[in-house]
């Protein structure tokens, strides 16, 4: 059974009201959204602004509510969850946010922002708690000597660290990282993408990765799904949607990724015109006001999402007719043997001498 | 690199003094020249300097409280010891900058057309008629749809995408020969970035400007740039063609940076990363200023502040151990 199924999500927000109160225009932030989780692994949701991808993320968890739809974790109906039931359910789900300097209180110390969420779900009596936050402290990276500073002390990646650990300090099965590294530094971001692949290792998390970067998606991720104007476009192994990407929005936007290698030979497909408002979403294919292979039952007939036998789903009418994409697929050898070698030299040098408390300790069998 | 630069950077540094009293190094000895129709990348994490660099070539750091020393030549003016009024008549026209944030950097009481023919008539003067006819020119070469009518359109009306092209069409509204684009695409989704870096690429063949790019991103450096400049902690660690720098880094830093982005083209276990954090730029260390992060390091890089010195022709380095393939083959 999967950890997370989700089935026809649906919600619009109201954009624009009469002087009545009637509604009179609705942004379809997420229409007809479908897919399922298992435990331990990782769905990203990929995405350009105001696709709906946050929009998910913060239904999946109850922190808005579907218009229609229904979500099952571990077979319990959440949208039946009383008040109650709810509470007792985010223990199991959590959520990091994109901007590390708004997610945390601050005026509270990173030892009361960690053992809050001790408190509320009554896990670990008062007298444990401080050695708990300094086991979670220590989980995710950190000294547990930084347990009194508060949160302006830190640096970006420093916080965002913060947030993962209480995130963990529930023990969750799910969490949802909403672009947790769009907001930090390349060489910070490394560091926490690392974290959370040897969290997920170690404690068998389930993450959905909600993020607009199909790089990070492809380190990541062990299922994709492409959303445009508030549906899937098309879902797959992330292995397959990396190898032969078929929507071509997909395609699109694994061609506009400016890759880190000079000499790169591949061919671009640049999208004409700018992104619809989901105000207002076009008729038909919702993509096809920038669709290089329109055809005129495209801007009539919304195509459905249909899988092939390997459960590659792609929504488009003409799916079987588009020519083959490898002429965009990035070709491996971004690395010059020469960079492969300093790489492998640089990472093994500061696996060796780890300053104390930037990077992960032993922190064996620290959660259970 | 032809013989005359359009533009040369000479031992620039930049002081700020804080209120506290405290004094920050935001930019030390950094040694720059871009030629006609050159692109470089400037390239960092936040807070190495980098806008910093291209705030002090348009003269736009505010005098009371930054202390810069140095010199920018450009086409027989030192920009550093102009008058202001000599800067006014550069900027715009001569000289031009796009910057990061084009929501914020439009004026949203005035239209798109009047804010690009306040350009023209202020650098190039004429009738506001012929003015108006350049702006809406400048509106198609960056390809905005029905240009003769959204020239009326104020701001707010704009997507995002389309309000970085109206900052493309007025910085482009005097044909500079430098322009300075500080992080042009960073706050673009990714389809509209490939259509702005298009863009760029489009305007470079025709324009023959020399751009400096200032980025984080070094896929945008490799698709667009001919040469990069590598920031950290105020100092230039590198500088060499895109070809050499993404295919035999010569600075620990740099090679860090490539091995920590998630790439398309590249399967990764694991990421590299760079350990530890940037140093405190009101005391910088003794030493290189990488030293602390940096896994090559020995007695001597802490001691005195590496010099940036050739390695290979065009290729410098601000290592003591470059070049680094001996240290690993």
């Amino acid at each position: 059974m999967a950890l997370l199924e989700v089935q026809g999500l649906v919600k619009h927000f109201v954009a624009e009201r009469s002087l009545f109160g009637r509604a009179l225009a609705h942004v379809k932030a997420v229409d007809g959204v479908s897919f399922s989780l298992e435990a331990g692994k990782t769905l990203a949701l990929v995405g350009e602004s105001g696709c709906g991808k946050s929009t998910v993320s913060r239904l999946v968890l109850r922190l808005i509510e579907p218009d229609a739809g229904a979500i099952r974790f571990e077979g319990r109906d959440l949208l039946a969850l009383d008040a109650g039931a709810l509470r007792a359910f985010r223990r199991e789900a959590q959520i990091i946010f994109q901007d590390p300097y708004a997610s945390l209180n601050p005026r509270m110390t990173v030892g009361q922002i960690l053992a809050e969420p001790l408190a509320l779900h009554d896990l670990v009596p008062a007298a444990r708690r401080r050695e708990r936050v300094e086991e979670i402290l220590r989980l995710v990276g950190l000294e547990p000597r930084l347990a009194r500073r508060y949160p302006h002390e830190f640096s970006g990646g420093q916080r965002q660290r913060i947030a993962i650990a209480r995130a963990l300090a529930v023990e969750p099965k799910l969490i949802i990282c909403d672009e947790p590294v769009s907001a930090l530094d390349v060489s910070i971001r490394s560091q926490i993408l690392n974290l959370l692949r040897e969290l997920q290792d170690r404690l068998g998390l389930a993450y959905i990765f909600v993020s607009h970067d199909l790089a990070v998606v492809k380190h990541i991720a062990d299922h994709v799904a492409v959303m445009n104007l508030g549906q899937i476009v098309e879902t797959a192994e992330a292995d397959a949607l990396f190898a032969s990407p078929r929507h071509p929005y997909s395609r699109a936007l694994l061609s506009a990724i400016p890759l880190p290698q000079p000499k790169a030979k591949r061919a671009t497909v640049l999208l004409e015109g700018e992104i619809p408002s989901a105000l207002n979403p076009p008729a038909g294919c919702r993509f096809h006001t920038r669709c290089p292979f329109v055809v005129e039952r495209c801007r009539s007939e919304a195509p459905a999402l249909l899988a092939d036998g390997a459960g590659h789903a792609t929504a488009c009418h003409r799916t079987a007719e588009l020519p083959s994409a490898d002429a965009i697929l990035p070709t491996d050898g971004g690395f010059s043997p020469t960079l492969s070698k300093l790489v492998a030299a640089f990472s093994r040098k500061t696996e060796g001498g780890r300053p104390a408390g930037v990077n992960i300790q032993c922190a064996a069998s620290t959660t259970k | 690199m032809s013989t005359s630069p359009l533009i040369e950077i000479e031992d620039l540094r930049i002081r700020f003094h804080g209120d506290d009293g405290r004094v920050t190094h935001a930019v030390d000895s950094v040694d720059l020249s871009v030629a006609n129709g050159a692109t470089l990348g400037l390239v960092g994490e936040s807070g190495c300097g980098k806008s910093v660099t291209s705030l002090a070539i348009m003269g736009l750091l505010p005098k009371q409280n930054a202390e810069i020393s140095g010199a920018i030549r450009f086409d027989g003016f030192d920009l550093l010891k102009t008058s202001d009024q000599t800067l006014r008549d550069l900027r715009g026209n001569r000289l031009a900058m796009i910057f990061q944030e084009p929501m914020t950097s439009l004026n949203p009481s005035f239209t798109i057309g009047d804010q690009i023919i306040e350009t023209i008539l202020r650098h190039r003067g004429g009738s506001r008629k012929s003015a108006r006819e350049r702006a809406i020119e400048l509106l198609r070469r960056v390809h905005i749809p029905s240009a003769e009518r959204r020239i009326d359109d104020y701001p707010h009306k704009l997507s995002g995408g389309m309000r970085q092209r109206v900052m493309i069409a007025m910085a482009l509204a005097c044909d500079p020969q430098l322009l300075i684009a500080d992080e042009p695409t960073t706050a673009l989704d990714v389809t509209l970035q490939a259509q702005i870096l298009e863009l760029m690429r489009e305007l470079k063949a025709a324009s023959g400007a020399a751009i400096i790019l200032i980025t984080h991103d070094l896929g945008v450096v490799a698709e667009v740039c001919d040469e990069v400049a590598v920031m950290y902690a105020g100092e230039i660690v590198e500088r060499a063609t895109v070809d050499e720098l993404f295919s035999a880094p010569q600075h620990p830093y740099t090679v860090g940076l490539l091995g920590s982005i998630p790439r398309l083209d590249h399967r990764a276990e694991q990421l590299a990363t760079i350990e530890g954090m940037v140093p405190n730029m009101a005391q910088p260390p003794a030493g290189c200023r990488f030293s602390a992060r940096c896994p090559f390091v020995l007695d001597a890089c802490t001691r005195t502040p590496p010099p940036l010195v050739e390695i290979s022709a065009g290729h410098l380095s601000r290592c003591i151990r470059a070049p680094l393939e001996l240290l690993v083959s």
